[in-house]
Order: C-alpha cells, then structure tokens, then sequence
C-alpha cells in the first residue's frame, strides 16, 4: 500500500474534466466548475424553475394563480415555450460538456445497491467514486432524456407556429406526453436541489465553483485521486 | 340595461321584437366553468336548446356561412381553390362553420351521393374543450347546454383544441383567443335562433328545445327512410352525453362517409387521462417527492464532510500515506 | 313562371332541368323543400352536372348539354306509348284536334319550307286546315291523318329510350325512371311542376327547348293547375321586369311589339293584330290590343298623340331587321358602326359571348358611359390587367365615361319576380359620394338632350319635344310618379257606355286595372299588364298581408301579381269542362253555375261557361298549342338540333350544324371550331356563393369561392395528367383561359351515338380583373356569338375546348 509508488500508470480514472483541479491548503480546494458553466446551469435551473411555474399554472386550476408571476395567463402562455426554447439550447450547451463524465460505470451499479446506505449517509460503505455517483448521473441523464421528451412535445403543441404541422391526434398524445414529461422533471428537480443541500458543501461548487478536499475525499475519493495523480498540484492561492 | 326578459326560442324564423331586451340567461345559469373546482350550483335549469342539421336538406348553399361571418363581424381570408367547394378549408378563428363536401358512391345503389355536412361546434353536454382548458372561466357552459368561450378570460393556449373530439375551436393568430361557434348565445339570450338557421334558406338548419328538435328530426327519419334510406338516423352521439347541436344523416350507421364525422366520439383517453390522472398522481408524486425530502431533511441527518474527511484529503494532496483505493469492497 | 314560387308546395313532382334550381335559386327553393317534406313529392334532376339540387333529388339522370329536345319528346313518346296523357284536358284544352294543312311536313331534321341560302322557313304550310266559316278545321276523335296529335305522335316517335341513349348520352334505365315518375303525373290527380332556366335557354334551340317540356305539361293536364306549370326562374330579381317593360328591340311594353319598317302607318300595324278567335266564341284576348296601344302612346306623348296622328304612331322607331339585340350590337360595334353605348347595370364584357370581339367592340367605339354601382370589368375593358385583360390602352380611343349609380338597397320601387309578383321594396341605406339613381341619371340626359334640340335642332325633334314628362320635379320623377303611371289613370271622366251619365271613373283618377282601358285616347297606361299595380286603391304592390286562405299557397294580398293579381295563369284549366275541379283536394277555381269561384282571380271572363270558353285566352285558338303555326321561326313542333359546336353529329341529319335558321355574323363563321381541334363539350353556368359578375366585389362571398375554377371528370383528368388543385389552360376557337381545375365524380363521361365518349368540361362564371376575389379568367372568352333562334340568346351552355395541365398565370393578384 505504498501510495509513493502510483505510477501514472495507475491514476484511477475519476471522469475528471480538463479544468478540474486540486490545490494544496490548508485547506485544500478542488475546482469542480468553471465561471461559464456555472452560469450554463444557472440559466438552466432558472428557466426550469419558470417553466415548472408557468407550466404548473397551467397544468391544474388551483394553481393558475401562478399566471401572476408572468403577467397574466397571456403572457404565461406566450413565454413557456420561448423559455423552454432557452432551457433547451442551455441545457445541452451544458450537455455536451458533461456527458462523457456522467457514463455509467461497473461502480454505479454498486451505489444503486446500496441505495439505502447513500440515503443513510454512510458513504463509508460505498466505493470509492468518480466525479459523478449513480445519483447524479441518474439525474443528468433524466434531465436529458426528459427535456428532449418536452421540446419535441412542447414543439407539437405551440399552437403559435405549429399549431397545424401534425394531425390532431398526434397533438393529443403530445399533451399528455409533455404533462407527464413535466412532472417527472419537476421530482428530478426537487431531488437534485434536495440532494445539492442534504450533503452539504456542495452547493459551492456552483456557487464559488470549487469544493473542499475533504468534501471531494468523502465524496468522490477517486475523482480526487485522479487530480491528484494528475500532478496537477498548484500551490494553494 | 332594463326591459323584459324574452320567452325561450320555439323557432329560428321569428322576427325579432322592436324593444330592448334583457339576456335570459348569463352568468348564474352555469353547469360547468373551466378551471374552475368550485362552482356554485346553478338556481335554475334552463330548458336545454339544441339546433338541428338536416344533411339531406341541405343543398350546400354556404348560407349558413355567410350569416356566421356576418352576425360575428369576423373576416375570413379569400384564399384559393383547391379543387374543391370548401372554402375557406378548415375551420378557422374566422370561420365558425364550414360545409363539408364529399363524393360518395352509394355500394347498394352505385349512385353518386352528394353528402354535405355543415361543420362546427357540437356543443357536446360533456365538453372536452372545457375539459381540457386550463384557464378559469375561458369556456363555460349554461344550464341549456351552449358551451361558450369567454374571450376575456382566455389565455390562447389551445388545449381546447386537443380536448375537442370534433378537432373544431381555432385559435387566432392575431388575438391569441380560441374561437368557435357560439350557438349565438347572445342571440338566444334574446329569444332569437341562431343566425346559420335564420338564414337557411330550405331551413336544414332549425332550432328549438332540444326535445323540439328530437321529434322534428323522427320525422325527417321517417320521410328519409319512405325514400329508400333504410339507415336514416339521428346524430346525437352519447360518447359526449349527447350534443346540442345534432345532425340528421341520411346513411346514419356511417358517419364517417360524411367528411370524417367520427363515428363514436368521445372525448380521447388520453384527454382525460392528461386532465384526470396526470393532475392528481402528477401533483400526488410531486407532493411526495417535495414532502419525501423534507421529511429526509428534518429527521434525517445531513450528510457532513468530516474533519478527518479533510486531513486525508490534505495527505493525500501532500503525498503523504492515506487509505489505499479501494476495489470494490470496503472493510465496514 | 305560369304559377307561382309558394304553388309549388302543392306539387307532387318537381322536375329540375335545365336549370339548378338549388344553387341560383336557394330561397325559392325552399318551396320544393315544402313540397318533399309536406307531401311527400318527389324530386328530379336531368342535368350534365351532378349539382347541388341533384344532391337532395330523389332520382339525377345524366344529359348531354343541347340534347334536352330529344329527351323531353322521348318522354313525351313514352307518354303517349304507355297511354299515360290526361285525354281529357289534351282534347279540350290543346289544340291536338286542330288539322293541319295540306304541304306541312318534316322529314330529315328539316320542316317544309326550308330556304338554306337565307336560314330561313317559309312558314305557311305550317298552319291550320281553315274552313269556310273563317274558323280552324279540327277532328275531336283525332282520327284525322293530318290533326296535330297525330302529327306530334309521328314526330316524337323515333324518339326510342335507345334513341335517348344515342343522342343524350343518358343511360337507357336512367331516362325510363325518369319517363316512368313523370308518366304518373297524367292523372288528374297528380301534377308535376317543371323548374327552368337558363340551362334551356342559352342555347341556339332554347325556345324549343321550353317549348318540349310545355308540351310535355299539357299532354300531362299540368299547366294552368296547382303544384304545376311551366316555372321559369328568373336569374336576377327584376329581369321579369326587364322583360315586362319591353327592354328589348323588339318591344314595346306589355309585350306590344314594336313595329317594324314595313308597317308604315298604324292601320298596316294593326292590321296583323286583329287576333280573330280561330274557333267559335273563344275570348281571344289580344282582340284588346289596341286598347293597350292606344293606352301606351297616350302614355309616353300625352296630348300630343291624337286619333289624326294615329296616336303618334310615327314617333316609334321602326325595326329594320328582327332585332337590335346584343350579339347585333355587339356585331355592329365591331363594324366600327356604332358611335357610342350607354350601358347600363350590365357587364357586357364578361356576360356577352366571345369576349375578344365584345374588347374590339367596345374599342371601336367613340364614347362609352357606364351606369353602375360596381366599378366593372367594361368601364375598365381598356385598362391593361396582364394576362387577366391584355390590351394595349395606347390603341384604344374610346372615352369612357362612369357614372356611379345607387344599388338597389339604396333605392325605392318595385322588383318583379320570377312569380310575375310586383313587390314594393324602400332603401335600407344612403348611396355613397357622387353616386346617383338611374331614374336621377336618364332625366338628366333627357332633359339636357332636349334642351340642345331647341337650342340646336335635329332630325325629327317630335318625339323628343312632345315625350310626356309630367312630374313634379322634371329633375327626378318619383318612383310613385313613375308606378302611377304605369298602371294608367282616366284622361278624361270614363263613362259606362251602357249609361253615359254614369261615370266609372273621374278625369285624373288612377284605373283599376287594365280593364278600363280604351282604344280613343281616353285612358293612358305605361305598362298594360302592370295596371292595377297602383290604383285608387293605392300602391298594391306594398302590400304585405300574409293571409292564405285554406293555405293554398295564393297569398293573394301579399304585394301585387300581374295580370290582375292572378297568381297562377290558365287557371281555368284547373277545372274540367263542367267546371269542376280535376282534382278536389287541389281546388284552384270552380264553376258554380253562373260564374267561376275560387282562391285566385280567374283567368277567363267571370261568366264564361266551361263547356264554351277554352283556358287559354290570349290565344286565338282558345286553347294551348301543341303545334305552334308559324309562330316559332325553327319549327311548329321541337326538333332535335345540335349546338352550334357539337361534339357528336344530328343523328337526325349529320350534315345540318346547330340551329338551320339560327342568325350567324359572317364574321363569326370562322370563329366556329370543330370537334377534332376542341374534343370536350364545355358549358358554363352559375355557383350558389355568386352573383354573376357583382358579388366577387363582396369580401364574404369572395371567401366562399375566391378562384375560377373547371369541372372536370376523373377520366378526362386521367387522359390529360390533370390533378385537382392543379392549374389548367382551357381553349376554343375564341380564346384562351387558365383555371383550377376540380376532379369530380359528379361529372361522368357520356356514351353517345356510334361509340363516341362525350366529355363535359364545366366551367362556372364568376370571375374577371376587378373585385375583391382573386383575378381570374372568364368563361365567355370561350363562348360562342351565336344565340336562339327566336330571340337571340346566346348559346352560352353549349361549346367545344379543349383542355390540358398547364403552369400558373404569370400575374400576381
């Protein structure tokens, strides 16, 4: 068990990205996002956040009065699918970005296994993980394949340039379609913001874009490995 | 605006009365409101109306067209002819109603029938459209069974639309407002029919109580089927609890050969499913997952990065010995 | 109409043919309507189109477009084979018994007398037998070889179902159904009711066209009764009226002629008019025909016209030829013979046949006014509108000059319908900027015209200087000024003449009707047929009483029928000859012993005994004509005649073409096409959404059928690569036109004589360069300058083209 001995040879590969990086501390700091996908997100996050309200307000009665926050059911109606459109061409900005790291691996399957242990906190039992665990992943392919599902049924039912490109029936699968799409996405949502704040520190990734070394050792140990058996130690700032 | 109020509409062919008249029925008289949970039951049922189409009266003059665009002020495009007599062809925010021709060659008798239905809005007595709309009290619909939008309250959305299963209301371009026709409510809210059947001219269109209606069209079944139209019928489809606009079609047993009148029409499952299940297992899941991760929350513990968590991290940054990589398995 | 539109409730058949009674005429429709849901009648159509009366027609048969004579005298040999005649109206009430004179015959499609150089008949052979007592010969058993109802049995009889087929291009079967319901309408008890327009009359032969088929009506006992009778639908809502006040060449008003070259002085005019009774005490009605005449100069020249100068009679021009009708004008404008035209709420140019020459007509001309409230398609024939009106402004010299006029909802008077009804109607709105009412617009220029008389003189100023204007304001006679004086009034106190000192009416005072007319100068009266209309009573033609007694469908108090407020003509023959009706439950009129009682103003004198005086009382004979004397210039009975441009030869007579007395230009010989350059046989008609030429300026309209469009069948579509939808270019011998093209199983290929497949192009009308629907092309670029025999309509329903796909036209609406 020599760790003085690693070759590069054996630099587990922790999914790390081309602009991650760790520095020395104390304490140590390990960059997770860089300032323009930070900002990629948060357009995202905030236009997920619009269209759940505007599509919320639209999807029961009682919450029609969600219409307010868009002036009125008009405009409510006449901005959902413009943001959609921004959420769509953000998210996979984004996408093309993180894809590669969020492919699922032989250890994924473990931490799904052990579902209950990630739930309880005890990340001691879990193998050591890449940059994304299973969750996360789950996540980022849920956001993908579910905004595709919405644009393309969203396209279908705004009537303002579509409204007569497809027969009517095919409008009506695509209603119930993006409803149910829109309701999945709002749980993967309420899940990842949950998640973002159960464990805590990491809601700096995206906020300052880097987290501590003991959060990336807790976490994701091989991840953090790899930056470090990357050689990529800069001198603490 | 005071005045008497006006009897209910026996006929669509009498002459309106010279002095001013107050509406007899609005706003109080409502079965159903869009989006709207909590309804307060009308005081009063009005006498259900119902206007009646006679296909086999109907000599496809566009009358009825002309009279829709006329008392509606709407102003529908002049297009080009396709190769057909529908025009303009298809429904629109101007055009409430459209005659629809299709050649059909009879198999029993090998003759060419000229099948000419009037299109539009059925006024179903369960409206998909209202339904389906997710804007308070944009459709509504009256103890005598007109379904109407209210403009000022629509939001353009076109769920009306996917909620028809006639496919008929059409949303405007211009003032992003859905449109269909009316059954001139405001018409019979005076005691007048509407204008389509004042100005049939072989009167195929008539409007009356909607028993009124049932009983005229028997007899037109009766004449229909002393002239060799075995399956003369009424259009009354109970898939939508009955309509109020109904038809009387010489070949009753196929709806379809009239320029696609859908032969059992309900509102789609998926409608109600998107406007039933969707609604209440959707916010049902999301409650739970909202509710699931506060509770988690609150009782659970956070997930904390300890002290010791920071020192390995600061060995290993350092090279110095920490836990090896595991494979696969931890001791735990 | 002999009857009326609301009678035809009352009917038990209605026959539709030559005409689309449904789509031109959709609210008299109704009527027919009433008739199928009320008493179960029956409807059918023998059309070359499956129309939209044909979609609610209980039985369509196809026809050949220009056939319809075949057709109606096979059905009339069918009649007469199945012994399916009403014997006993036919023996009293035609003249089937008359005989015929020695020298007529018919052999060949040609009658005696045929002069092929002139195309013209000699007709005298084609008279009655006259006896010495100055009356016509005539054999009640008709046994007689030569009396009219052998003759006609001869002459239909080589009208076979297979015949029909040959020529008609209708199925055997189909044309044996439709002989077979209307066979039923011989008895008494069951009419049939005949609704035409102009799909019978737009043709070379169309007189005779109407003729056949009332023929057919009294064979079947079904003129002059309830639910029956001779219906033609007037295609706009006062051409009626048109007709009435003698708008045509050849008229005066009331149907009094004008008088040709020949008659030189009124007793040679009225010589010819004495309309002797031709059998023993018949009415003979026209025998009042000076009284009208005489009625009519006081009328237009007041004082002036006296018994010394013949009433005036030397103020009326005089024909030189037939007619100055609208193929003439048309043909001599193009002559360059015509120095101006003041056209008035016409649209020549698109509504007269072979527009190419109506453009180089119109641009022969020096001046020409147009009187409208539409900016048409003439006041504009110089303007260049790319491939929609090609001309070359630069060549044209004529000045035109437009004159706005009011529209008839901007207007007060009266409109006649096609029921002869005179129905009062007042404006709903005021005209706009300039625009001024016709009546306004002819006072003016007469008024102006006879001032440049004094001040200037000119040839034979007389008529100008002595026309009757008696108004309040000479500038703008009112509608009622103008409706009294058509109906007429006393000149001076009318005494009776069997007590002179008992007055009947005061000078000054309206007459009731054109019964108190007289030949000495002491009544006048416009219009004799229309008096009545507004007498002491007042204006009669307001009225709007809605009672019907006993609900027959006489309405005798709604507006004002002509003559007389009768609403159905002949009614006596509604009754048999002792006066009873033919069918009790449809009474119309009954004798009671001394005068004749009922729900409508008889049509015979009060007291006229049934078994003495015959129904049809403006006819010399007494009765109706099966055989019509020389009074028809192409025949005494129908005969089969082709159109002008005939996709198949007269089976009859291949080397006759079209109508062999018929009027052609020598200009228009060569603007003939044939059957090998121009394969398809074309008619052109009418669509419910339009109204001729005026409702594409109607933006409502214009979205219910923007574009011009052909009909054409799936296997013409399929033999020239044509698509529905698709562009198509349309050609005769005149011209060029490109439409949409609508592929349509309504129009099927016809299987005619000698194996020939005759293919209908259909081609609707409604289009031109101005209004608010899109350009489009005309159908009369194609049609042919040719019209009836008789009277000069022009043969728009029957034409050859040819047709093929083609690209759009080059200019943007």
């Amino acid at each position: 068990m020599n760790q003085n001995r690693m070759s590069q040879n054996t630099i587990p590969d922790g999914s790390a990205q081309p602009s991650d990086a760790v520095h020395s501390g104390p304490p140590v700091t390990v960059n997770r996002y860089g300032p323009l996908q930070r900002l990629n997100h948060w357009i995202t996050a905030t236009s997920l956040i619009l269209l759940a309200l505007s599509g919320l307000a639209l999807f029961t009665p009682a919450l029609f009065f969600l219409t307010g926050l868009f002036g009125g059911g008009q405009n409510t109606r006449l901005l959902h699918p413009w943001i959609g459109v921004v959420l769509f061409v953000s998210f996979f900005i984004f996408f093309f970005q993180l894809w590669r790291a969020n492919l699922p691996e032989r250890t994924d399957v473990v931490w799904v296994k052990r579902i209950g242990d990630v739930v309880a906190g005890h990340e001691e039992r879990l193998p050591e993980l890449g940059k994304y665990n299973a969750g996360q992943k789950f996540i980022f392919w849920g956001m993908t394949g579910l905004i595709l599902v919405l644009i393309a049924s969203g396209i279908l039912i705004w009537d303002q340039y579509f409204g007569e490109a497809t027969p009517i029936d095919v409008r009506r699968v695509a209603v119930l379609v993006h409803s149910i799409a829109a309701v999945l996405i709002i749980c993967i949502f309420i899940l990842h913001v949950y998640a973002a704040f159960w464990t805590r520190g990491t809601l700096s990734a995206m906020t300052r874009g880097t987290v501590t070394g003991g959060w990336a050792w807790r976490h994701h140990r091989k991840w953090l490995r790899q930056l470090v058996g990357r050689r990529r130690i800069d001198p603490a700032k | 605006m005071s005045g008497t109020m006006a009897e209910q509409p026996r006929t669509a062919v009498s002459n309106p009365p010279v002095r001013a008249l107050a509406a007899n029925f609005g706003p109080q008289d409502l079965l159903r409101r869009s989006a709207t949970s909590s309804l307060p039951a009308p005081q009063r049922q009005l006498t259900a109306v119902a206007k009646l189409i006679d296909v086999s009266k109907c000599i496809g003059c566009k009358a009825c067209q002309s009279a829709c665009v006329e008392w509606n002020d709407t102003n529908p495009a002049i297009g080009v002819n396709t190769g057909v007599y529908e025009n303009p062809h298809d429904l629109t925010e101007d055009m409430f109603t459209l005659m629809r021709f299709s050649e059909w060659v009879n198999p029993e008798t090998n003759n060419l029938e000229w099948l000419i239905r009037k299109d539009g809005c059925m006024h179903c007595a369960d409206p998909g459209c209202l339904k389906a709309c997710p804007a308070p009290g944009a459709i509504v619909q009256y103890t005598n069974g007109i379904v109407d939008f209210i403009h000022d309250n629509c939001i353009g959305c076109g769920y009306c639309v996917k909620g028809c299963p006639f496919n008929i209301p059409r949303i405007s371009r211009a003032d992003h407002r859905a449109y269909k026709c009316t059954l001139c409510s405001d018409r019979v809210a005076v005691g007048q029919g509407p204008a389509c059947a004042k100005a049939c001219p072989t009167q195929a269109i008539v409007f009356g109580t909607k028993e009124d209606m049932t009983r005229h069209a028997q007899e037109r079944i009766t004449d229909l089927k002393s002239r060799g139209f075995a399956n003369a019928g009424l259009y009354d489809p109970p898939g939508v609890g009955g309509t109020h606009v109904m038809y009387v079609l010489h070949h009753a047993d196929q709806p379809g050969i009239y320029s696609g009148l859908p032969e059992n029409p309900r509102i789609s499952p998926l409608v109600e499913t998107w406007k039933g299940m969707t609604k209440y297992v959707g916010l049902a899941v999301m409650g739970f997952a909202a509710v699931g991760s506060l509770m988690h929350g609150i009782f659970g513990r956070a997930n904390r990065v300890s002290r010791e968590d920071e020192e390995n991290a600061e060995k290993l940054v350092e090279g110095r010995p920490v836990p090896p990589p595991d494979s696969e398995e931890r001791p735990g | 109409m002999t009857n009326s539109w609301t009678d035809i409730r009352n009917t038990d058949l209605v026959v539709v043919m030559g005409g689309n009674a449904a789509e031109a005429h959709p609210c008299g429709f109704k009527w027919v309507t009433e008739a199928k849901a009320h008493r179960g009648a029956k409807l059918i159509v023998v059309d070359p189109r499956f129309t939209r009366t044909a979609s609610v027609a209980d039985y369509y048969a196809p026809i050949r477009q220009g056939s319809d004579i075949a057709f109606l005298l096979g059905v009339i040999n069918y009649c007469i084979q199945n012994d399916r005649v009403q014997w006993e109206y036919t023996k009293a009430f035609t003249n089937a018994s008359f005989i015929v004179k020695e020298g007529f015959s018919y052999s060949d499609g040609l009658f005696s007398g045929y002069d092929e150089e002139k195309r013209d008949y000699d007709r005298t052979s084609w008279d009655y037998e006259m006896g010495e007592d100055g009356f016509a010969r005539v054999d009640e058993t008709l046994q007689h070889p030569r009396c009219v109802w052998n003759l006609l049995k001869q002459h239909v009889s080589v009208f076979t179902p297979e015949m029909v087929q040959r020529i008609c291009g209708t199925p055997q079967d189909k044309f044996l159904h439709v002989a077979q319901m209307i066979s039923e309408c011989s008895t008494p008890t069951k009419t049939m009711t005949s609704m035409y327009a102009l799909g019978w009359t737009q043709h070379s032969h169309g007189s005779q066209n109407i003729r056949a088929m009332a023929m057919l009506q009294l064979i079947l006992g079904n003129i002059g009764v309830r639910g029956g009778g001779m219906n033609a639908l007037r295609g706009h809502s006062n051409i009626q009226g048109l007709t009435d006040m003698g708008l045509m060449s050849h008229l005066l008003t009331g149907y009094l002629n004008m008088p040709t070259e020949a008659e030189t002085d009124y007793a040679t005019y009225m010589k010819s008019r004495q309309f002797k009774p031709l059998r023993p005490g018949q009415t003979s009605y026209w025998q009042n025909y000076p009284k009208f005449m005489v009625s009519f100069q006081k009328a237009m020249w007041g004082e002036a016209a006296t018994a010394e100068n013949d009433w005036c009679y030397d103020y009326l021009s005089k024909l030189d030829v037939p007619s100055y009708d609208i193929l003439r004008m048309f043909e001599l404008m193009n002559q360059g013979r015509v120095n101006g035209y003041i056209c008035q709420g016409f649209n020549p140019l698109m509504a007269f046949p072979d527009r190419g020459k109506s453009t180089s007509a119109l641009s022969k001309l020096k001046f020409l006014v147009t009187m409208d409230p539409l900016e048409t398609e003439t006041s504009r024939f110089w303007e260049n509108h790319g491939e929609y009106n090609d001309v070359n402004p630069a060549s044209i010299r004529t000045e035109v000059i437009q004159l706005p006029t009011s529209c008839f909802a901007e207007d007060e008077g009266s409109l006649t319908n096609s029921g002869r009804w005179l129905q009062w109607f007042w404006p709903a709105a005021t005209p706009p900027g300039e625009a001024r009412n016709d009546v306004w617009i002819m006072s003016q220029i007469f008024l102006r015209m006879r001032e440049l008389y004094r001040k200037e003189g000119g040839a034979f100023p007389d008529p100008i200087f002595n026309l009757s204007w008696q108004y309040e304001d000479p500038n703008q006679p009112t509608p009622e000024e103008l409706a009294k004086e058509i109906n007429g009034r006393a000149l001076v106190d009318l005494t009776d003449p069997a007590d002179p000192s008992k007055v009947l009416v005061q000078a000054g005072k309206q007459v009731v009707n054109f019964s108190q007319l007289r030949d000495d100068g002491s009544t006048m009266s416009g219009c004799w047929i229309y008096s009545g209309c507004f007498n002491e009573a007042g204006n009669n033609m307001a009225r709007r009483g809605t009672e019907d007694p006993d609900g027959v469908g006489v309405y005798p108090n709604w507006t004002f029928a002509w003559p007389l407020n009768r609403r159905t003509l002949y009614n006596r023959a509604s009754a048999d000859l002792q006066g009873k009706p033919w069918d009790p439950s449809r009474k119309l009129l009954e004798w009671n012993g001394t005068q004749w009682t009922g729900y409508d103003v008889p049509d015979i004198a009060p007291t006229a005994r049934p078994d003495q005086v015959m129904p049809f009382i403006m006819n010399q004979e007494g009765s109706s004509r099966l055989f019509t004397r020389g009074m028809m210039r192409d025949g005494p009975f129908p005969a089969h005649m082709e159109p002008f441009e005939s996709p198949v030869p007269n089976v009859l007579n291949p080397r006759m073409r079209g109508n062999p007395v018929a009027r052609i230009f020598e200009s228009d010989v060569a603007r003939f096409g044939n059957s090998e350059e121009f394969p398809f046989a074309a008619t052109s008609y009418r669509l419910t959404e339009h109204f001729h030429y005026w409702t594409k300026h109607n933006r409502v309209n214009a979205a219910l059928q923007p574009e011009f469009f052909v009909e054409i069948s799936h296997e013409l579509a399929a033999m020239r690569g044509i698509t529905g939808g698709g562009w198509v270019r349309v050609w005769s011998k005149r011209g060029s036109v490109k439409a949409k093209a609508v592929v349509t199983r309504r129009i099927q290929p016809l299987h005619c004589d000698g194996g020939r497949v005759v293919h209908v192009v259909g081609i609707p009308i409604h289009w031109g360069f101005t209004g608010a629907a899109r350009k489009g092309f005309n159908a009369n670029t194609l049609s042919p300058f040719v019209g009836d025999a008789n009277i000069e309509t022009p043969g728009f329903k029957a034409f050859l083209v040819n047709i093929e796909p083609t690209t759009p036209p080059g200019v943007v609406s």
